[in-house]
Parts: structure tokens; C-alpha cells; sequence
């Protein structure tokens, strides 16, 4: 069983349960491979997918998760501009929670909201995205598809391209990766690092061919196109040139690396179609691993109380 | 606490009394006859005299806030002008200053005159605060002629800072012909942005969107170089970062129009503090780092800043129960506040008591002009009676205020407020 009750954060989160969750995660991988993709293990167990900001990718691996473990589950979207309006997020929380349930995955717009829930409901919460604050799950689903590729985390030298400022996924991988044992080098335009990520213990460089020559892997973030024309980035065709991640630029390193991106995509942005399409990148397995790592998650968590009652 | 009216006669019977303005200390006695001051020190008052014992405690003026916000008009479920002084009797204060950001806000005569009469029903002296642009709108100068006879005792458009340069200059060039402070919430928007605390380590661990110094320290920057060119009279709230302070400091050394005042939460919390995402720790501007902090009680130390104001800041429980960056900024300091700067400044930082009561007293007293001679003979009464000893656990209990927004439940302080004597009435905790 896992030290802490809910997953809010990977930051202080101690590295033998990331290693329990990781190693559970490739036995729920199997279960993936299997012609009948079901086991029982979360049979009974009520789970609410709480979504007050849009999310395609994380919500159906959630729900494809929960469903591979026979869990029942409700799902609930709200944008959070009727949040702001309407009931406050405590009455919808405590609302769903007086039916009985066992469990909340939950994405939300403001840091600390997570933390915030767990002070008025009971049930085990999972951060499923809160803010620019973090994002542990897909952290997790990032070093499993590492450890799937490596075999080992420890000494592993990751570089974090792009805009780390506005990134959950940032934040979560540093802590991760850095409980792991492996190096974290952050890569992108000087406005879009916060000043005082260096206090995290990695290593900024604004250089993408030395961080390429320096890693053993890159993870490719997401630029958003919002972010263009709000001054913070000049250009697409200056971003391409300075930190893209192209075909022509990897060829010229001539050494093996691999290719993670978190999505969505913007192909021929920060990634060229070819690089994102070629065997070097590990896209696909980290979207797989996503759905064996939720279900590790979800097993390890809301499990325990069948699992205690099978001891006693 | 109950308040009550005064005996014909009290006595305050064996105190140590504190007496800010004559920088004296010494044991005695204070005898009131009908509200008033009629001896201190050796009295001789009648037999019939009812007595508080006030051995082992410290008697002084009551103490002025020269920054508060009692949301009358507009915001009267979460602090009126009556509920307002319950809680500044219960922090020891006597005198406040109100801040105009109220709904509407007070930039006509006729509102200043609002809260004058609405004032004249409280237990405690309250003088209102003038905004310096209509609607604090930032553009356009209010009548602070007319406000300022209505009884105005400074301008500010507190919680929006003034932007625009050259009306801060129009501002505080206007204001010389009243010789009054003006006050500027120093923060420039575009570098404050959407930070809701201080930026640093503890916000990017939080990913919680920062509030750099600079923006504190840019805008006093410029609020100092106008006053000094102007020859006006500017008063810095809430001084926060370090920066400010240096500032502050090397402007003082040759412009003696420049004042400052600090809060308690700025010198009792730093940043990590926020770790907990404790809405109640939201204020603007933003609790930051230790070496701020530490900055902080120098400049208090050295004289760079004036005087303690609270900041207090009511807010509803529904303005504070939701996530961080969507709660209210502000927190509730008044009954909290002696308990505070008492533990910080004398038990912790070696400040004499006497020096920190200065604080409280004769420093902002003499920033808004008020009469600062509060023992001699036939002055009314406003007195606070203290134990600067007694270690407690601020709670909710203690709290008088409309509001409970404050961040110190559970905390030790040290000093309490025993009674305070202002207006014909006594509030006894």
C-alpha cells in the first residue's frame, strides 16, 4: 500500500510507492494486451471524474482505467467560468460525495485545489491536473514509459523543452525524475522559465543543441498557440529555429535520444510529423502507459480498504 | 468583552504607565473624573472611586490605526463602523483612519460627512480617509478642499493603485495645499499581473501565479521621487519587500515629508507560510520572503518606518472558503495585532516596549496630525490597558469583527489587550 492516502503532488512523494506504482503499472500493462481487457479488482468502488476545465486525453484514460477495473464511475464537467457564477466548487464536491462514493479524480483550474478538496470530503482524492501547479499522474505515466524504454530511472538525463511557465506537466516530471535519481535540464525561451525553478535543483540551458547532445531523452511540451502574439513569443517560424524539435536538427546530432510528448501535438511547431512519427519517439507507449498507470493508481489507492478487510 | 460606560470616577490603580509623547515611565496611577484625564501618577481621587486593579499591567494611550477597512458604506455584512470599533476595542485602538474603497467610495464632502456623523454614534474615534480620484478611477481629482473640511484626514485610492504618473504628480501637488499625506497602494499592475502571492521559490513549488517585489518597489520608487520633487507629503502603506524599504531609507535621509507604515502579517509570516494554500494568508500586496521580513524589522528598527498600521481587511467567509487564486486579498488584524508585534518586536527582536507602543500611538498620531499629549490634564480619555507579559492562543473567541478572516488561529502571541478606554466607554475582554 501506498504511504499517502490521496495523490495531490509528486513534490516530497517518497520514491519507494512512485517505484510500487511504477512496477504495478507494467502488471496492469499486460492486462492491456489481453484479448479480454477487465479484471475485478475495483468492483463496487464508486469513482467521480470531477472536470472543471477541459480535458480530452487525461479524462479518457481515467474513465478507460476505471472501467479495465470494473469500477463504477460518474463523470462531471463544468467549465469554470459557471463554477465562478454558480454553486461554489465546496457544494458540488460535498453534493457528490453525500451519494456515496469512494473515490474523486479531479482537473482543476486553480493551484491547490486538490489540497482544498481533501479538507471537506472524505474520499481519496487524485489530482488530475491542478493549474500550472501539477500533474502527477502524467508524471508517472512519463517515468513508467522511461523505465520501459531505459529499464532504470536512476541517472537517466531528461531535457524539458518548451514553455515551462505555463506547464503542470513541468513541475510534476522535475519532482519525479529528480526522486528517481535522474538529471532534469529545462530548455526553452528565458520568459517562459520561471526565474526561480533553478531552486528546484535543475539546470536551465537555452541552448536546444547542447541539450540535445546532453540527454538521454527529451520531453517535448506543448506550445501553446495562445501564447503567440501575446508578446511572450514572436513567432512560430522564430520558436522552429530556436527550440523545435525538427527532423533536420536531430539528423545533424547523429546519436540516439528519445522522443516523449505529453499532447496534444502541434505538429510542425514544436515537433516536426516526422520526428513525432519515427521510432525514436515513444508518444503512443506514453498515451498506453497512461491508462496502466491510472489503473495502478486507482488499484493502489482505492483498493486498500477491500485489501485491509481480506487481511483482518 | 463587554463595553460599558465609565464610572464618574475611575481609578486605574498601581499600573506601569507608559507615557508615549513625554517618553516617560513609571509606576502610579490615573484617575478619570467624567471621561476625562484628572491626574497620572500621585492622584488624589475621591473615596468613591471605582477601581481597576491594574497591578502588573502597563497603562498608555490607546492606540491608533491609521489604516483600516470598515466596509460602510456597501459592504455592511462583512464589517460596519460599529462592528468595526468592537474590534478595534478589542485590539486595544482607539483612533482609526478608514480607507475610502468602500461602495460607493468616499470621494465627495457628502460622503466624508457620512461616516463623520455615522462615526459619532461609535466608542471610538474614526476618521475617514478621501479618495484621490472620483470613483477611484485614477483620472479624475476629487474635491479634497471640500473633503478635507468635512474632516478627510488624507487621500488614497487604497486597493487600486494609481497607475498614471503624471496624476499621481497632479495628486500629490493638489494635496500640498491641504497638508495632508497622500497615500499610494504602491504596485505596478503590469508587473503585479494576475500574482496573487509574492513571487519566488515558494510560488513556483505552489504554481501559483507571483507578485514580484519590483512591483512594490518601482512604484514607492516613483511615489518617492515625486514627493521630493514636488515638496509633498507622501505616507507609504503596508511596505512589504526590502527593496521598498532601501528605498524608503535613502529618501528619508534627505526628505523628512516621507512616512511608512508596516503591518503585523508582514512582519510575523514569510511566504512559506503560504504552503498550506491558507486563503487567510492572501493580502495585497503579498506576504514574501524571510529576508523581507527581516528587512522589515530593521526598518523599524532604524526608524525607515513609522508606524504599525493593521491593514484590517474584513471579508466574508464565502469571499475565503474557495481556492487560492480566486480568494479575496486581505485579512482581519486589529484584535491580533499588540499580541503580535508584542511577540515579534520586544520578546523576539529585543525592541524596547516602549519603542513598539511609539508604534502604535504617537507615530501614526503624528502622521495624521491628532493630538499626541494624551495625559495632561482635561484631555479626554483614551487609554489601553495591557498585559505585555501573558502568553496566549489567539481563536476565533477572541475576535470581535464581523468577519473571521484572520491567519493566526492556533498561533502563540504574546501580550494581550486587557481594557481600552475611549469615548465615555470601557471594553473590558
Amino acid at each position: 500500500m501506498l504511504q499517502q492516502r490521496h495523490l495531490l503532488g509528486l513534490e516530497g512523494y517518497p520514491a519507494a510507492d512512485i517505484q510500487t506504482i511504477i512496477d504495478t503499472a507494467f502488471k496492469f500493462r499486460e492486462v492491456l494486451d489481453r484479448p479480454i481487457k477487465k479484471v475485478p479488482s475495483l468492483q463496487g468502488v464508486t469513482i467521480v471524474n470531477l472536470f472543471f476545465e477541459n480535458s480530452t486525453r487525461t479524462r479518457i484514460s481515467f474513465e478507460l482505467a476505471q472501467k479495465r477495473l470494473s469500477a463504477d464511475t460518474v463523470n462531471f464537467s463544468a467549465s469554470s467560468s459557471s463554477l465562478k457564477k454558480g454553486e461554489s466548487f465546496k457544494d458540488t464536491a460535498q453534493n457528490i460525495e453525500a451519494m456515496k462514493i469512494d473515490a474523486v479524480v479531479m482537473r482543476h483550474p486553480s493551484p491547490g485545489a486538490p489540497k482544498h478538496l481533501t479538507e471537506f470530503i472524505d474520499s481519496v482524492v487524485i489530482n488530475a491536473g491542478d493549474g500550472i501547479h501539477e500533474h502527477p499522474t502524467q508524471a508517472i505515466l512519463d517515468m513508467m514509459s522511461l523505465h520501459e524504454k531505459f529499464g532504470k530511472l536512476n541517472g537517466l538525463k531528461v531535457g524539458i523543452i518548451g514553455d515551462i511557465s505555463h506547464s503542470r506537466v513541468a513541475l510534476s516530471n522535475i519532482y519525479g525524475l529528480q526522486i528517481m535519481g535522474a538529471e532534469v535540464t529545462l530548455c526553452g525561451p528565458t520568459n517562459l522559465i520561471p526565474p526561480f525553478i533553478r531552486d528546484l535543483g535543475v539546470t536551465i540551458n537555452t541552448n536546444i543543441d547542447e541539450v540535445i547532445e546532453w540527454a538521454d531523452a527529451l520531453n517535448v511540451l506543448r506550445i501553446q498557440r495562445e501564447r503567440m502574439g501575446l508578446g511572450l513569443v514572436p513567432s512560430i517560424r522564430e520558436y522552429r529555429a530556436m527550440f523545435g524539435i525538427t527532423q533536420e536538427r536531430l539528423e545533424s546530432h547523429q546519436k540516439e535520444i528519445v522522443i516523449m510528448h505529453p499532447g496534444p501535438m502541434n505538429r510542425g511547431v514544436e515537433i516536426d510529423g516526422t520526428v513525432a512519427d519515427s521510432d525514436q519517439a515513444i508518444i503512443l507507449d506514453q498515451v498506453l502507459n497512461g491508462v496502466a498507470s491510472r489503473m495502478a493508481i486507482l488499484y493502489l489507492l482505492c483498493g486498500g480498504k477491500s485489501s485491509e478487510e481480506d487481511e483482518s | 468583552m463587554k463595553i460599558e460606560k465609565i464610572a464618574k470616577n475611575l481609578l486605574l490603580k498601581n499600573g506601569t504607565i507608559i507615557d508615549p509623547h513625554h517618553g516617560k515611565t513609571f509606576s502610579g496611577d490615573v484617575w478619570l473624573k467624567d471621561g476625562k484625564i484628572a491626574g497620572v501618577g500621585v492622584v488624589d481621587a475621591p473615596k468613591d472611586a471605582e477601581i481597576i486593579d491594574c497591578s502588573g499591567k502597563v497603562i498608555t494611550h490607546g492606540f491608533c490605526d491609521i489604516h483600516v477597512h470598515f466596509r460602510e458604506p456597501g459592504r455592511e455584512d462583512k464589517e460596519t463602523l460599529k462592528t468595526g470599533s468592537r474590534s478595534a476595542m478589542a485590539g486595544g485602538f482607539t483612533r482609526v483612519c478608514v480607507m475610502p474603497n468602500t461602495n460607493p467610495p468616499l470621494d465627495t464632502p457628502e460622503s466624508i460627512n457620512f461616516i463623520r456623523e455615522k462615526a459619532e454614534e461609535c466608542p471610538i474615534h474614526i476618521h475617514p480617509i478621501g479618495a484621490v480620484t472620483k470613483s477611484q478611477n485614477g483620472n479624475d481629482l476629487t474635491e479634497m478642499g471640500l473633503m478635507k473640511k468635512e474632516g478627510a484626514v488624507a487621500f488614497s485610492d487604497d486597493g487600486l493603485p494609481i497607475q498614471n504618473g503624471a496624476m499621481m504628480r497632479i495628486a500629490l501637488e493638489y494635496a500640498t495645499m491641504m497638508d495632508v499625506p497622500v497615500i499610494n497602494h504602491a504596485e505596478d499592475e503590469y508587473l503585479r499581473a494576475d500574482g496573487v502571492m509574492h513571487e519566488g521559490v515558494v510560488s513556483t513549488h505552489l504554481g501559483l501565479s507571483g507578485n514580484p517585489d519590483l512591483a512594490e518597489s518601482a512604484m514607492v520608487h516613483r511615489d518617492l521621487e515625486l514627493a521630493e520633487f514636488i515638496g509633498a507629503r507622501l505616507h507609504v502603506p503596508h511596505v512589504s519587500s526590502g527593496k521598498a524599504v532601501s528605498h524608503i531609507r535613502e529618501m528619508k535621509a534627505k526628505n523628512d515629508k516621507v512616512t511608512a507604515e508596516v503591518t503585523p502579517h508582514h512582519l510575523f509570516f514569510n511566504d512559506e507560510a503560504l504552503i498550506s494554500f491558507n486563503t487567510n494568508l492572501k493580502v495585497a500586496p503579498p506576504i514574501r520572503t524571510e529576508s523581507d521580513r527581516k528587512a522589515l524589522i530593521e526598518a523599524v528598527k532604524d526608524g525607515t518606518i513609522d508606524c504599525i498600521a493593521t491593514d484590517h481587511a474584513p471579508h466574508t467567509i464565502e469571499d475565503k472558503e474557495t481556492t487560492f487564486d480566486l480568494a479575496s486579498f486581505g485579512m482581519i488584524g486589529l484584535e491580533s495585532c499588540f499580541g503580535v508585534v508584542n511577540k515579534v518586536l520586544v520578546k523576539e527582536e529585543g525592541l524596547n516596549l516602549e519603542n513598539v507602543i511609539g508604534l502604535l500611538t504617537t507615530k501614526p498620531r503624528a502622521i495624521m496630525g491628532f493630538d499626541p499629549d494624551l495625559f495632561s490634564a482635561g484631555k479626554e480619555a483614551e487609554i489601553t490597558i495591557l498585559d505585555t507579559d501573558v502568553e496566549w492562543t489567539f481563536g476565533k473567541e477572541h475576535v470581535q469583527s464581523r468577519s473571521i478572516n484572520s491567519p493566526y488561529y492556533g498561533k502563540s502571541l504574546k501580550g494581550k489587550v486587557e481594557c481600552t478606554i475611549s469615548r465615555g466607554q470601557i471594553a473590558i475582554q
